[in-house]
């Protein structure tokens, strides 16, 4: 072990540090999708699109930016101020019109109704910004890198990867985890997951808070592709990539769990970057592997809680 | 129940004239009927509640069957009961763990694994030339290597028989003791369990029943395209399995293959039509069946001919 830990150290140092910035973009998306699932009760296949819509959203806002000479700094207004458009436009229009109609139907009825609009929502995206590889990389080059040190060797990492990424994803677990727990509206969210009936007869608008989540949920998601946007190039089929990825962190953690949401996506966005260095057959198998194992262990996810049966 | 085997006997000649009068639309309508025989799988869930987002993992079991044995064995008539046994093997190993979770898990796990699947698919490059695929080597029926248009013929008449046979299966397990038993599950898991009957077990039987009908369904796509690639395996085409089965309507098995056929049909004109656009048409049919028509096509059809499906 010590032998092949002083061999293999090095390279298990960068995948440590390279599956950061990976978990932290996993959690912005997965995050999204489980305080969607705890307040709606659906899963929103369409979850992935919306990261997607972001990311290209944010793309085009930066590269439109940079071609009317604004400083560099307007790339990171790009990213925030696509998440914000994504979210408040594309968030109400999809609950209000479409979500609020199946509230209460069976299941399946509702995984297919999402499932209809990631397909419409995958078209709009070839329709907008057609099947070329769109790509605006200035946020992160613009940080340019820094030399981490390991052993005798230093090799450069870009700070927006090391640096910026999982720092929003931290602010944006504390800053949730506050709102759902100090504000009155995080209080409410919180109400009407645990029991909406109850909630409602509490005088709590759930309609309301219905609303309000699936927006915010919707603006993490496309925050969550505008702060990927820069690191890759995006081409159709990342909605569809996203997706799978985040309802295997959701059903790991177990439903409507915010911070099990962040461990698990810190464990698989690891895992990840461990087989990326050393099985990179196995790469995206990884993530699965971890959920497969840990729900034979706990059905209901690391964090779930149990449910009672009825009779 | 009669009305209802009549009404497919109508279909099929139907599809047969149809194929018969447009040489090109033979070949839309066998994938459509191999799709509805792995529509017919994902109907047996749904009766229990249970929607499976992996199920395209058994379609590419049978499909890659053909495949790698295709070059060594060329016989169609062995390599599509072969297709049907690997993915129903596979399904008992997968469903003994499945079955244990109900909903939202039963939905997930099943898509994840169908992502293990297609990963490794993918990504073993040296066995499944990766994402270029596999073009399947001709094969013989019965031993007689036919010229190309009786080949195709056969495919459609054998897509037809199958269809016919697993359809009967199908409409006759969902009246049998088993058949209620499943849709027990969905309304009330518990119940069934005072009455003495293993939830799991019933369960397991259904889905190793839906994994063989998904390998039968992946030999014949195969055996018809000649051609595989792991996105016969990627989870939008397991989504895809369960909106044919809602479109058409999930009560009957008919219905799976009225959807399949109206959804191959929609793709072919909506792709040559708007290219970029023809999953947008898709979605749209679909949220209208969902939101306006929840007994599917089947169901419209049945309500204007007051047959009880």
């Amino acid at each position: 072990m010590a032998g092949w830990l002083q061999d293999n150290g090095l390279l298990l140092g960068l995948a440590v540090l390279d599956g950061l910035a990976y978990a932290a973009l996993v959690f912005m998306v997965a995050v999204g999708l489980n305080l969607v699932f705890g307040v709606l009760r659906i899963v929103n296949v369409a979850h992935g699109s919306l990261f997607a819509i972001g990311a290209y959203t944010a793309a085009s806002l930066g590269l439109f930016f940079a071609s009317q000479g604004l400083p560099p700094l307007a790339g990171y207004f790009a990213l925030v101020l696509a998440a914000a458009l994504v979210g408040a436009l594309l968030g109400p229009l999809i609950e209000r019109f479409l979500l609020r109609r199946i509230y209460g139907h069976e299941e399946v009825l509702q995984l297919l109704v999402t499932f209809a609009l990631f397909m419409i929502l995958e078209d709009v995206q070839k329709l907008v910004w057609g099947v070329q590889p769109v790509s605006q990389d200035l946020p992160m080059t613009y940080l340019g890198t820094i030399d981490v040190p390991f052993g005798d060797d230093e090799i450069p990492f870009t700070k927006y990867q090391l640096f910026v990424l999982p720092g929003i994803a931290v602010a944006t677990l504390v800053g949730l985890a506050l709102f759902l727990r100090r504000t009155l509206a995080g209080r409410m969210i919180v109400a009407v997951t645990a029991d909406k009936e109850a909630a409602t007869a509490m005088g709590i608008d759930a309609t309301r808070i219905m609303l309000l989540t699936f927006t915010a949920g919707a603006a993490l998601a496309a925050l969550g592709g505008a702060l990927a946007s820069p690191t890759t190039s995006l081409v159709p089929g990342v909605g569809a990539q996203t997706i799978v990825l985040s309802f295997a962190v959701v059903a790991t953690a177990g439903l409507g769990q915010i911070e099990g949401a962040a461990l698990t996506s810190l464990m698989m966005g690891l895992g990840r970057s461990v087989a990326v260095y050393f099985a990179p057959e196995f790469e995206v198998v990884v993530p699965y592997l971890i959920m497969v194992a840990v729900l034979l262990v706990r059905p209901q996810g690391l964090f779930g809680v149990l449910e009672t049966r009825r009779v | 129940m009669i009305a209802e085997g009549l009404i497919a006997l109508l279909g099929a000649g139907v599809l047969l004239v149809a194929a018969l009068a447009i040489p090109w639309l033979k070949f839309v309508l066998t994938i459509a009927l191999a799709k509805g025989i792995a529509v017919l799988g994902i109907l047996l869930l749904l009766r229990a509640g249970q929607v499976s987002f992996g199920h395209a993992m058994f379609l590419a079991t049978g499909a890659y069957t053909v495949a790698f044995l295709a070059p060594a064995m060329p016989e169609a008539l062995l390599l599509i009961p072969l297709g049907g046994l690997f993915a129903g093997l596979l399904g008992l190993l997968v469903g003994l763990f499945v079955v244990r979770y109900r909903d939202i898990f039963f939905g997930m796990l099943n898509l994840a694994i169908s992502m293990v699947l297609y990963s490794l698919l993918e990504k073993l490059y040296h066995l499944t030339k990766g994402t270029d695929g596999i073009r399947v080597a001709r094969a013989t029926f019965a031993g007689f290597d036919l010229p190309r248009e009786t080949q195709e013929w056969l495919m459609f008449a054998i897509a037809l028989g199958l269809a016919a046979l697993f359809g009967t299966l199908v409409a006759a397990y969902l009246r049998s003791p088993m058949g209620r038993a499943l849709a027990g599950i969905k309304t009330r898991e518990t119940r069934l369990e005072f009455l003495g009957v293993s939830a799991r077990r019933v369960l397991l039987f259904a889905y190793v029943a839906s994994a063989v009908m998904g390998g039968i369904a992946g030999t014949l796509v195969a055996l018809t395209t000649r051609h595989v690639t792991p996105l016969l395996g990627y989870w939008t085409s397991s989504g895809e399995l369960v909106f044919i089965a809602i479109l058409g309507g999930a009560g009957s098995a008919v219905g799976a293959f009225l959807g399949a056929v109206a959804f191959e049909l929609v793709r072919v004109y909506a792709a040559a039509s708007v290219a970029d656009a023809w999953q947008m048409i898709l979605g749209g049919v679909l949220l209208l069946v969902i939101l306006f028509a929840p007994g599917g096509l089947w169901g419209i059809l049945a309500g204007r001919l007051k047959v009880r499906a």
